[in-house]
C-alpha cells in the first residue's frame, strides 16, 4: 500500500510538472587520430543555435584546464583560457561572455576517440528550450592544427526517434546527434 | 556645415586642395598582433608610415601622440614602448573585459603662401604654429596666404571578451568613426556597417578607401572606394579575412579665426576573421 502510494505520487508529479518531457538529446563526437609529430588535444565546443544564430543552449566546452602548481613551484606561465578565442564561432556565440570554468559546461580536453554527451529535456541546459528549429554546432580547434565546425539542423522537441549524422574532414570525425522523444 | 552656400564651400575646399602638397604620400597605420582575445592577455602593436599599409619599410610613427582608452574610460600607458628604424611598437595587457581604443591624434596648424612664384610654408614639421611666429617669417610680398588646421586621427581597436562601445562615447572633434557593426566582431562572410561623422554630425558623400593587408603578395592594391550615404554610413563586403586599412579625408571651413580652413583625416585599422 505504502509503495503504491509513493509510486502514484511520483507519477502524478512527473505528469503534472509543466514543460517537462522525457525527451533526450545524445551527442557523440569523434576526435580522429591525427598523425603529426606534435599532437595537442583539440579544444572542442558544442552549442545549440536558433535560426537567427543566437545561442539557445551551451552544451559543452573542452579546453586545457589550469593545473594547480605543485606546492612551492611557480605558477605555470599561460592559462588555458588564452586559446579559447581560437574556437572562433563559439567565442562569438556566447563563449566570450562566460567566466571560465563553468560548472556543468566546461571540462578538460579529451583524447582521440568517441565521446558521448547526454542531455535531458527537463534539466539544464535544455530546460526551457522552446519548440522550434535549431542547429547543433560542434567546433574544434587544435594547437599546431586547424579548425573545423559542423552544423546539424534539428527540430525540438523530437516527434520521433531520430539519428542525424555529420562527418568532419580534418579536426572532427563522425558527429552524431541522437534525439529521443 | 556651410549647407547654405554649397558652391562657395566647395570652391574653397578645392582651393585648399590645390594649394596643398600631396597630403599623405605614406599611409599611417597601427597593427595589433590580435584584436579578439580573452581577458588578461597581452597584445603587441606596431605603428608606422609606409606606401603600402602594414609593410614595414619606411619610417616609425612617434608614440608621443598615442592615447590608449580602456573600456571603463581610463587612459592606459603602453608597456615597452620602442621606436625602431622602420616601426615603433608597444605592448598592452587587456585586464578589463571590453573594447579598447588605441588612437594617435595629430592636430596642428600650417601656413602656406606664394612669394613671387615660390611656395612658402611655415612652421617646419614638428614645430608649433603661432600667429606671431608666422608674422615674423611671412615675407611682406607674400600673396595667397592660407592657414590650415590639420586634424588627423588614426585608430585601431582590440577587445577582451565581449565587445563594448564605451570608447566611442566621448565626442571627437573633426572626422571620426562611429561603428554600427562592432569593430572587433567582423567576419569575412558578413558585410559590416560603419558610420563617419564630422564634429558628431553625419559625414555624407565622402569616399572611404579600404585596403586589405597583403599588397606585397598580389599585383594590384585592389583598394575599394565606398561613398558614405546621407547618414555618413558605408557597408563593406570584406573580400577575405585579414587586416584592413580604412582612410577618409575632407576639407572644410569650420576652423578658427586663426586658421579658417580645416583638413580632416580619419584612418582605422580593423581585423576581419574567417567565419
Amino acid at each position: 500500500m505504502k509503495d503504491f502510494r509513493f509510486l502514484s505520487m511520483a507519477l502524478g508529479l512527473a505528469m503534472t510538472a509543466p514543460g517537462v518531457s522525457a525527451a533526450e538529446l545524445a551527442l557523440s563526437i569523434e576526435l580522429p587520430r591525427i598523425d603529426v609529430a606534435e599532437y595537442h588535444r583539440p579544444y572542442v565546443a558544442a552549442w545549440i543555435e536558433r535560426e537567427d544564430r543566437s545561442v539557445a543552449a551551451q552544451l559543452s566546452v573542452w579546453y586545457q584546464l589550469d593545473r594547480p602548481a605543485p606546492s612551492g613551484a611557480a605558477p605555470r606561465g599561460e592559462s588555458g583560457t588564452k586559446w579559447l578565442p581560437d574556437l572562433r564561432q563559439w567565442w562569438r556565440r556566447g563563449g566570450r561572455d562566460l567566466a571560465m570554468p563553468v560548472d556543468g559546461l566546461s571540462s578538460a580536453t579529451r583524447p582521440v576517440g568517441t565521446h558521448v554527451l547526454r542531455f535531458d529535456a527537463g534539466s539544464r541546459p535544455l530546460a526551457g528550450l522552446e519548440d522550434g528549429r535549431y542547429r547543433l554546432v560542434v567546433e574544434a580547434a587544435r594547437e599546431e592544427g586547424g579548425r573545423e565546425q559542423l552544423p546539424i539542423a534539428f527540430d525540438w522537441p523530437p516527434a520521433a526517434g531520430q539519428t542525424l549524422d555529420a562527418r568532419g574532414r580534418s579536426e572532427l570525425g563522425a558527429v552524431q546527434l541522437q534525439l529521443t522523444p | 556645415m556651410s549647407a547654405t552656400k554649397p558652391s562657395l564651400s566647395a570652391a574653397l575646399a578645392a582651393a585648399v586642395l590645390a594649394s596643398a602638397p600631396v597630403a599623405h604620400a605614406h599611409k599611417m597605420w597601427m597593427q595589433p598582433s590580435k584584436t579578439v582575445l580573452s581577458v588578461g592577455q597581452w597584445i603587441t602593436v606596431d605603428a608606422a608610415a609606409s606606401t603600402d599599409p602594414f609593410v614595414r619599410d619606411h619610417r616609425p610613427l612617434g608614440l608621443e601622440s598615442l592615447t590608449i582608452t580602456a573600456p571603463d574610460g581610463a587612459v592606459l600607458a603602453p608597456a615597452n614602448p620602442a621606436t625602431g628604424e622602420l616601426r615603433s611598437s608597444f605592448d598592452l595587457r587587456l585586464d578589463q573585459p571590453g573594447t579598447y581604443k588605441l588612437a594617435m591624434v595629430r592636430d596642428g596648424i600650417s601656413a602656406s603662401w606664394d612669394d613671387a612664384g615660390k611656395r612658402g610654408r611655415w612652421p617646419p614639421r614638428g614645430q608649433p604654429f603661432s600667429a606671431d611666429g608666422l608674422a615674423k617669417v611671412l615675407p611682406p610680398t607674400a600673396t595667397d596666404l592660407k592657414v590650415v588646421r590639420m586634424l588627423s586621427r588614426l585608430e585601431t581597436f582590440v577587445t577582451a571578451g565581449s565587445p563594448t562601445a564605451t570608447v566611442f562615447d566621448e565626442p571627437a572633434e573633426g572626422l571620426a568613426m562611429q561603428p554600427v557593426s562592432a569593430v572587433n566582431d567582423l567576419y569575412a562572410d558578413e558585410p559590416a556597417q560603419l558610420r563617419f561623422v564630422i564634429d558628431g554630425q553625419p559625414a555624407a558623400g565622402l569616399v572611404v578607401e579600404v585596403i586589405a593587408d597583403g599588397i606585397r603578395y598580389r599585383d594590384a592594391v585592389e583598394a575599394m572606394e565606398l561613398e558614405t550615404d546621407a547618414q555618413g554610413r558605408i557597408e563593406i563586403a570584406w573580400p577575405r579575412p585579414g587586416f584592413y586599412w580604412l582612410n577618409v579625408g575632407t576639407e572644410d571651413r569650420q576652423g578658427s579665426a586663426e586658421a579658417p580652413y580645416r583638413r580632416l583625416s580619419y584612418t582605422a585599422v580593423l581585423e576581419v576573421l574567417s567565419p
